[in-house]
């Protein structure tokens, strides 16, 4: 309805007035009684065999409270960290994991491995007993880049004598190759997608405190989802049954999929607090923790070819990617590179023969899982790349060569799983082109000639399926939970709404779009609407946000729910103003009678409702509170063309992005405002990639060598160009508000539109993420010497 | 953190005699490297003597330029008189750290630490400034002697820095794409005399000079006049974000920067 703060409305977002004036409540802003502080020992080595651990000294220090080990988690049977996805190799053998105690248990695997724990009545008290625990360790053979790790001498598992957890295969191989045989010309590349630390603005933190009395535990910690932490902390660490354990993610200050998953720290928190009598347990990550043990993302390194026959059609498609793990396998690792990744490699192009095969590999370097994203980026950074390639040897324009192999009829099903289900890539490909004035790229270029620098044009046209995920299709893939979403609308008698729901809300602003579907369903203003998330205790079950899910999923839940609040309204209406229900039209808040002047105001009948006075409550029950649980029919499929211009200073090496077009189809949008921070957000972070950001682990010592902001760079507000964003339009088929899902497709697009872009200014066919001004320097000195 | 003793002394003589007094004391002025240091535990003093206590701020521009040593950058950068007089220097100040480092940290306090990556002392170096302390006063070409070292004697203190003005100068800083510290820092001084100082800062273990930048400069103070001035890579730096070779190219290119800003 048009009131101002419905669908579609650019309003401010709610949040921000607690947010901007400091009054946010993050879990470290949470004190509770009596409460402790925890100090992790962490591994100084990348590899080792851990001969003893003597906490005596640090048992004596001031102020501590308890010392912990891995054997003491083993006394109490608390279960190890879990993947919650199985895979099965192309030879049918399941994956290969390792177990992941809590607190290590014979060996340590990455620096930065939790080995044990202080917990003393400060933090500064904690942190100097734990600098006394004495651990005599055993060093190893370590390896911790992905391309060398395969039958290294450094056996992480014993369970995967040749660190590989899996060789898992999509696609048909036989077809594909006989496609390549067919072929007029094969491009063939090789990438790495670089490795990324995720940087939440937010370190991760957890309150764990056990209840004597109740024999109850209740977890604060920050999650996107803590439904599901709950589930694992019960079900598989088997701490305590799921209705005595309460997990709440109040605000929490960035995600970007590293929130996801469970953490040894936050199970450790909860159990020990049981250990010191029941004191709560508060630890909050220091910064360079988050840097050491936050889930990592990417870390693929990539051989991929492309058939063309005569014509410049794509005819079949190859790819073999070594995807890093890390050390352990995290909740949902196994998932990235495979059903996450491989099964979004037709791009947006109709490819009639793909085959794809991954590696998934052990180094000791911290886990690696889904991140902003999560497979879709090095999907798209795969084709997209190959494709502007082949483009080029070629001799097409680039744009004309996507043109040619774009689908164009859906529903397209893929050799690779994904039944494309709507999308006009030609309309998203002329509005980019038009919007960053593609036609007059090669002025543009000459200019900048003239002062000495090198500019390049890259497009990147991307496909994400998101809306994660439909529950049976997922569990016939290997996942251990459905990906449904619940929610729960409670009508008060004054008219105004609650929302519950599984979404959990850490920067996305669901507190004002899921309001404003309210609105605009319910006629009433968003004011009057209030989002509760983020607590066990409160919302009944829900799978949380990732996977660009919480609109086209968790809004899709809301609005069943609001389908049966409306039709019970309805009943109640027609009851009190003595029509038949089937005469009852509500539009704009107003029940009216059709053909008369009778109607009730939506308040009218919420409070009818609640006093009950009016109509049979042996056929209509009193109240107005209806819930429902939403599971997808299919993935949605945001898509879109992004083009990045970018300037080299041949002097440094400097690279400049200088115009920056974005065009995305996301269905229908809720908020545009929001819907364009999203978009703002995910390109920043992709340029972060593709020109800045890279975790570097060191070989000789196994040592995170951008451990901190002094060698991590991350992208600056300088950095980044006006970003010029356009949309276009086809609604989401499968679900009722027409929506796909925008958190993740600027980082999923940009990488290969700004590689592409270095790549055709420097005339050069790759250059490895992130193209700082060193690399590509290096790159351009081979070219000085031959211009010399 | 670890704890230490704070003392705020309002006169020189009082600094130096509560650091003669401590077991491991260090004298503060701005702390923007000290305080961080103490904060990751890589500094672990018995005593900090903060010399904010002694109101020795200000800048004076007369035959020469003095400035005070705890003046801070923000005041170097937006001093009238100085960007009249040094406009070279006043824009390398306004280019340090950000403005939370400009607005605390002091001139004194960045030379006595000389840090391998501090923009400060490239510019001492490039216009041959004096160094005074409470004992004597030191020719920047002495001061320097290192990487974090510099010729000051125990319970010896920074009180002001003291340029000649030169005909021009100028600095260009290619800095550390992470950190935002010089990776290559180069100042290019012309002199009254019309001879040319060219210091470099971040990209060995100090700031250095170029002899043969400067013999090229002091004939021609141009861009131009450096085309083919080379420093050899062999004692430069290497990390994770520049190799020596690359570092090495780019003192050549911030040199030309240099001079060509050089105002």
């Amino acid at each position: 309805m048009d009131n101002g703060t419905g669908i579609g409305a650019r309003v401010k977002r709610k949040e921000d007035q607690r947010f901007i004036t400091g009054k946010g409540n993050y879990t470290d802003d949470i004190n509770l009684p009596k409460q402790t502080f925890a100090y992790f020992v962490r591994s100084p080595h990348a590899h080792a065999e851990i001969k003893s651990i003597d906490t005596s000294h640090a048992a004596k220090m001031p102020g501590v409270v308890g010392v912990f080990t891995g054997e003491h988690v083993a006394e109490d049977k608390i279960g190890g960290l879990i993947c919650g996805w199985m895979i099965h190799s192309k030879d049918g053998s399941p994956m290969k994991a390792g177990p992941h105690p809590i607190l290590a248990v014979g060996k340590v695997r990455y620096v930065g491995d939790h080995v044990a724990v202080v917990i003393a009545e400060t933090r500064d008290l904690a942190k100097a007993a734990a600098a006394a625990v004495e651990v005599h360790y055993h060093v190893l053979p370590h390896v911790v880049d992905v391309a060398d790790a395969m039958g290294h001498k450094a056996q992480i598992h014993d369970v995967a004598p040749d660190n590989r957890v899996f060789n898992w295969s999509i696609g048909d191989e036989a077809a594909t190759d006989a496609a390549f045989k067919r072929a007029a010309h094969v491009t063939k590349i090789d990438l790495v997608n670089n490795r990324l630390i995720p940087n939440a603005m937010e370190p991760r933190a957890a309150i764990g405190s056990y209840d004597t009395g109740t024999d109850a535990y209740t977890l604060y910690t920050t999650s996107q989802n803590p439904h599901v932490a709950r589930l694992v902390i019960s079900a598989f660490h088997g701490l305590a049954p799921e209705h005595k354990l309460r997990v709440i993610a109040p605000d929490v200050g960035g995600g970007f999929g590293s929130k996801i998953f469970i953490y040894a720290e936050e199970v450790v928190c909860a159990w020990a607090s049981k250990r010191i009598g029941g004191r709560p347990i508060k630890w909050t990550a220091e910064r360079n923790e988050s840097f050491l043990a936050d889930a990592h993302g990417r870390d693929h390194v990539t051989h991929a070819e492309m058939a063309t026959d005569a014509d410049g059609r794509i005819i079949g498609f190859k790819v073999h990617t070594k995807a890093s793990l890390g050390a352990y396998l995290s909740t949902f690792s196994s998932c990235v590179p495979t059903y996450l990744y491989a099964t979004l490699l037709s791009g947006q192009y109709a490819i009639p023969n793909i085959y794809a095969e991954v590696d998934a590999i052990y180094t000791n370097t911290a886990p690696v899982d889904a991140y902003r994203g999560a497979g879709r980026p090095e999907a798209t950074y795969v084709v997209e790349r190959i494709v502007e390639t082949a483009a080029r040897e070629l001799k097409m324009d680039p744009a004309e060569f996507r043109r040619k192999n774009f689908v164009t009829q859906f529903p397209h099903q893929t050799p690779v799983i994904m039944c494309y289900d709507a999308g006009d890539y030609n309309a998203s490909l002329d509005k980019a082109m038009e919007i960053a004035d593609y036609k007059g790229f090669a002025a543009r270029k000459a200019e900048a000639a003239k002062h000495g620098k090198l500019r390049g044009i890259g497009l990147s046209a991307y496909i994400e399926a998101c809306g994660i995920a439909p529950s049976a299709a997922i569990g016939s893939l290997g996942a251990g939970v459905g990906l449904w979403e619940s929610a729960e609308v409670r009508v008060n008698p004054v008219g105004t709404v609650e929302v519950l729901t599984g979404s959990h809300s850490h920067g996305q602003g669901h507190e004002t779009t899921f309001a404003q579907l309210v609105s605009d369903r319910l006629g009433i203003d968003f004011n009057n609407v209030s989002i509760v998330h983020g607590d066990t205790d409160k919302v009944q079950f829900g799978m949380g946000t990732y996977g660009s899910r919480s609109g086209a999923v968790g809004m899709t839940a809301i609005s069943k729910a609001l389908d049966k609040i409306e039709a019970k309204a309805k009943k109640i209406a027609a009851a009190v103003m003595e029509a038949s229900v089937d005469d009852i039209e509500f539009k704009n808040g107003t029940f009216a009678v059709k053909g008369t002047d009778k109607k009730m105001a939506f308040g009218e009948v919420a409070l009818s409702a609640y006093v009950a006075h009016k109509f049979n409550s042996a056929e209509i029950e009193p109240g107005l509170k209806e819930s429902a649980f939403h599971d997808p029919s299919n993935f949605v499929f945001p898509a879109g063309v992004h083009i990045a211009e970018v300037e080299i200073d041949t002097d440094t090496g400097v690279t400049s992005v200088v115009n920056y077009t974005a065009v995305d189809d996301f269905g229908n949008i809720i908020n545009p405002m929001i819907v364009e921070g999203q978009v703002h957000g995910g390109i920043v972070q992709g340029i972060g990639q593709a020109l800045y950001e890279g975790c570097v682990y060191d070989k000789q010592s196994g040592h995170l060598l951008t451990g901190s902001y002094m060698d991590y760079q991350m992208p600056r507000a300088a950095d980044i160009p006006n970003l010029n964003l356009g949309f276009t339009c086809t609604p989401c088929p499968s679900n009722p508000l027409g929506m796909k899902g925008c958190g993740e497709a600027g980082a999923i697009a940009s990488p290969a539109a700004v590689m592409n872009a270095v790549t055709d200014a420097l005339n050069v066919k790759d250059v490895a993420m992130p193209a700082t001004p060193h690399a590509v320097w290096k790159t351009l000195q081979p070219m000085k010497k031959a211009a010399e | 953190m670890e704890n230490f003793n704070y003392h705020r002394p309002a006169s020189v003589d009082d600094a130096v005699k509560a650091l003669k007094g401590s077991a491991d004391g260090k004298l503060m002025s701005g702390g923007m490297t000290l305080i961080p240091a103490l904060k990751h535990g890589l500094a672990q003093p018995s005593d900090i003597i903060d010399l904010g206590g002694l109101k020795n701020a200000g800048i004076s521009v007369g035959g020469t330029v003095v400035i005070k040593a705890g003046t801070i950058h923000a005041e170097v950068a937006g001093n009238a008189d100085l960007r009249k007089a040094i406009p070279g220097l006043a824009a390398l100040a306004g280019g340090i750290g950000d403005p939370h480092v400009r607005h605390k940290g002091t001139i004194g306090g960045s030379i006595a630490n000389n840090d391998p990556a501090a923009d400060y002392p490239s510019a001492c170096l490039g216009l041959g400034a004096t160094i005074h302390t409470n004992s004597r006063k030191i020719a920047a070409d002495d001061f320097f002697t290192g990487m974090f070292s510099t010729a000051l004697a125990d319970g010896e203190v920074v009180t002001a820095v003291e340029f000649p003005i030169p005909k021009k100068c100028g600095y260009a800083k290619f800095p550390n794409p992470a950190s935002l510290y010089a990776m290559v820092g180069v100042f290019a001084g012309q002199l009254a005399d019309g001879s040319a100082r060219v210091a470099v800062t971040g990209a060995g273990s100090g700031v250095f000079r170029v002899a043969g930048m400067e013999a090229a400069l002091s004939k021609s103070f141009s861009a131009g006049a450096l085309n083919g001035a080379t420093v050899p890579s062999k004692d430069l730096n290497s990390d994770l974000h520049a190799s020596a070779e690359y570092r090495a190219h780019l003192i050549t290119v911030m040199a030309k920067r240099a001079v060509e800003a050089a105002k």
